[in-house]
């Protein structure tokens, strides 16, 4: 499995991530050898193999369905880049 | 005083040989003195050390303290500290102020345990030589050209270099088995579900598991009652009574049955690893183990397997990182597309954006069952292996790592050479299982690392095995010459 250069960009326009141009063919590289190894697992056969999510067999704990933390909303958003009236910023978003 | 384990020390604090604002000025002072070079710590706190300090020295003369009052202890900065910075070893996190607590870190306060500071690590835990952290690399205290190992290296050296009787680990894929290995100290990653990773910043959900580091075994069992236990803001943490990990630490050996699989013994490990491993499985058939050749045959799988299932998860997780909450942000975003990818890609080292992409493709349309459902099927046949072998066994062994601590650069050029140290280590977190590394020799001046593997919840077995051989052999306490 090789990369090319626009299957990176794509990767990393998903990803939401701004990569620099120069970078993009270290990227390709080495994630192509990431691939590589992983194509090692295509050498089992797996048909009728129940897949495996989580380590433990046990069923979802449910609680119901009351307020059980404060509201802390001015501490939490102390540590925010950018707020205003209780809001988180960002740029506009809707013309 | 630093050369003592925290048994030593709790008995030191109640006969007021000394007491824990005093303990805890000398290992601050230790921490002065050695880690401008060691670089084991990102953030170190004194003036809440100090205060922690006193408040137990109240315990203490009241009466009324715990195993670890006044015992000071380093976190790695992977666990949130309300109002201490809590980085994860990134540059996305650099002014990030934790506003709450790990339930971790709630344990070990009610405890009345003094944090030190926070250790540093690979950046949000993703590497195996402390090389990602945006802090910089610590060096091994054992020789500050080898790697102190990852992710979970500051920790270990810190721990090795006794400026901290013991500190906490996460460990996803071997985090904190193979630093231990590689400092040459004691490592338990418990299983899957003991102890709450609620604060604890995450990587892969479903491997992420926390444990002590310490010098000995009696130590890691002191710490785990601390730190395991049933938290109801942990969804996968499992509601299941702790018993008294110290209570079974010198039951006999006699009868124990040990098994090696032969996969961890093949040509990918260090000719003198293997002289070091076999020596310490004859200590053990002195104390009464029988040993058995048993079969993991899906141990070659493990790496790739887990460099579908963590990335693909980390992707998720670390999506939360956009630069609008907390964290990060980049300077003047012209929409809010460029506010997250500036945010990010400034934000995030290579490492974990390699990971991210490599998650992300997995995870993209069109690519799911040839990837993240052929892993998850894989998952189950490593796990099921795994569950046949403990049939037949008490405990696996084998060694932590191929070899002792590499040299810095040495696996720099491609990230699968990094990604392959990790072979041993890898397979217990997909199946879920707790595993220990121990000091077992050492090879070219440098740490070996024994690997005792457990069946799910066989904690108190995997201590009592190792804190046998503990009293049998001396390696545990043995530390670098220029920090004993």
């Amino acid at each position: 499995m090789s990369l090319e250069k626009a299957d990176v960009e794509k990767i990393a326009h998903l990803a939401r991530l701004q990569i620099n141009e120069q970078d993009i063919p270290e990227y390709a590289r080495n994630l192509s050898s990431i691939l590589e190894l992983v194509a090692q697992m295509s050498s089992v056969d797996t048909t009728d193999i129940t897949p495996m999510a989580h380590p433990l067999d046990i069923a979802q704990r449910l609680r119901a369905d009351v307020v059980t933390e404060n509201n802390q909303r001015e501490k939490f958003q102390a540590i925010a880049p950018q707020t205003e009236a209780g809001l988180f910023l960002v740029p506009k978003v809707i013309e | 005083m630093h050369n003592k384990t925290i048994s030593e020390l709790a008995q030191g604090l109640r006969d007021k040989t000394f007491s824990s604002v005093e303990l805890t000025q000398h290992f601050l002072d230790r921490i002065q003195q050695f880690d401008q070079e060691l670089n084991s710590f990102i953030t170190v706190t004194p003036e809440l050390a100090l205060a922690q300090a006193k408040a137990a020295d109240q315990q203490l003369a009241a009466g009324n303290a715990s195993a670890l009052s006044g015992i000071p202890l380093a976190q790695k900065d992977i666990f949130c500290t309300d109002g201490v910075r809590t980085s994860c070893g990134s540059k996305m996190l650099d002014s990030f102020i934790a506003p709450y607590n790990a339930t971790v870190i709630e344990k070990f306060n009610r405890a009345g345990s003094v944090m030190l500071g926070k250790t540093n690590m690979d950046e949000f835990a993703m590497g195996s030589s402390n090389e990602t952290s945006f802090y910089g690399p610590v060096k091994n205290p054992w020789d500050h050209n080898a790697v102190p190992g990852g992710s979970s290296g500051g920790s270990a050296a810190c721990v090795a270099a006794r400026m901290a009787v013991a500190s906490t680990g996460t460990d996803t894929g071997g985090s904190i088995r193979q630093p231990a290995a590689l400092c040459g100290i004691t490592g338990l990653k418990p299983t899957y579900g003991r102890i709450s990773r609620y604060g604890m910043i995450a990587f892969a959900s479903s491997l992420d598991q926390a444990g002590p580091m310490t010098r000995t075994a009696e130590d890691a069992a002191i710490m785990l009652n601390t730190m395991a236990g049933f938290d109801e803001r942990d969804s996968t943490c499992l509601d299941k009574s702790v018993p008294d990990y110290t209570a079974e630490l010198n039951n006999s050996l006699e009868g124990l049955k040990i098994g090696l699989p032969k996969e961890y013994f093949d040509e990918g490990l260090d000719a003198e690893m293997a002289t070091a491993v076999d020596a310490a499985i004859k200590e053990y058939e002195k104390l009464g183990a029988t040993v058995k050749e048993i079969s993991l045959p899906n141990t070659g799988l493990a790496v790739p397997t887990y460099y579908v299932i963590a990335p693909a998860e980390c992707s998720s997780n670390l999506s939360r990182m956009d630069g609008v909450r907390f964290g990060h942000r980049c300077e003047n975003p012209v929409d809010l597309e460029d506010l997250y990818k500036r945010s990010r890609g400034e934000g995030f080292g290579e490492e974990v954006k390699r990971r991210i992409m490599v998650g992300t493709y997995a995870l993209s349309a069109g690519y799911y069952d040839a990837y993240y459902l052929k892993a998850q099927k894989l998952r189950q046949l490593i796990s099921d292996d795994f569950k046949k072998a403990f049939i037949e066994v008490d405990v696996i062994m084998g060694p932590t790592t191929p070899e002792p601590a590499f040299n810095f650069g040495e696996k720099g050029e491609n990230p699968v050479s990094m990604y392959l140290s990790d072979i041993y280590t890898i397979a217990v977190n997909l199946a879920g299982l707790p595993g220990m590394s121990i000091p077992a020799g050492m090879v070219n001046n440098r740490p070996a690392g024994l690997q005792i593997i457990g069946n799910y919840f066989d904690e108190a077995r995997l201590l009592n095995v190792a804190h046998k051989y503990q009293q049998a052999t001396d390696w545990h306490t043995q530390g670098p010459a220029q920090y004993l």
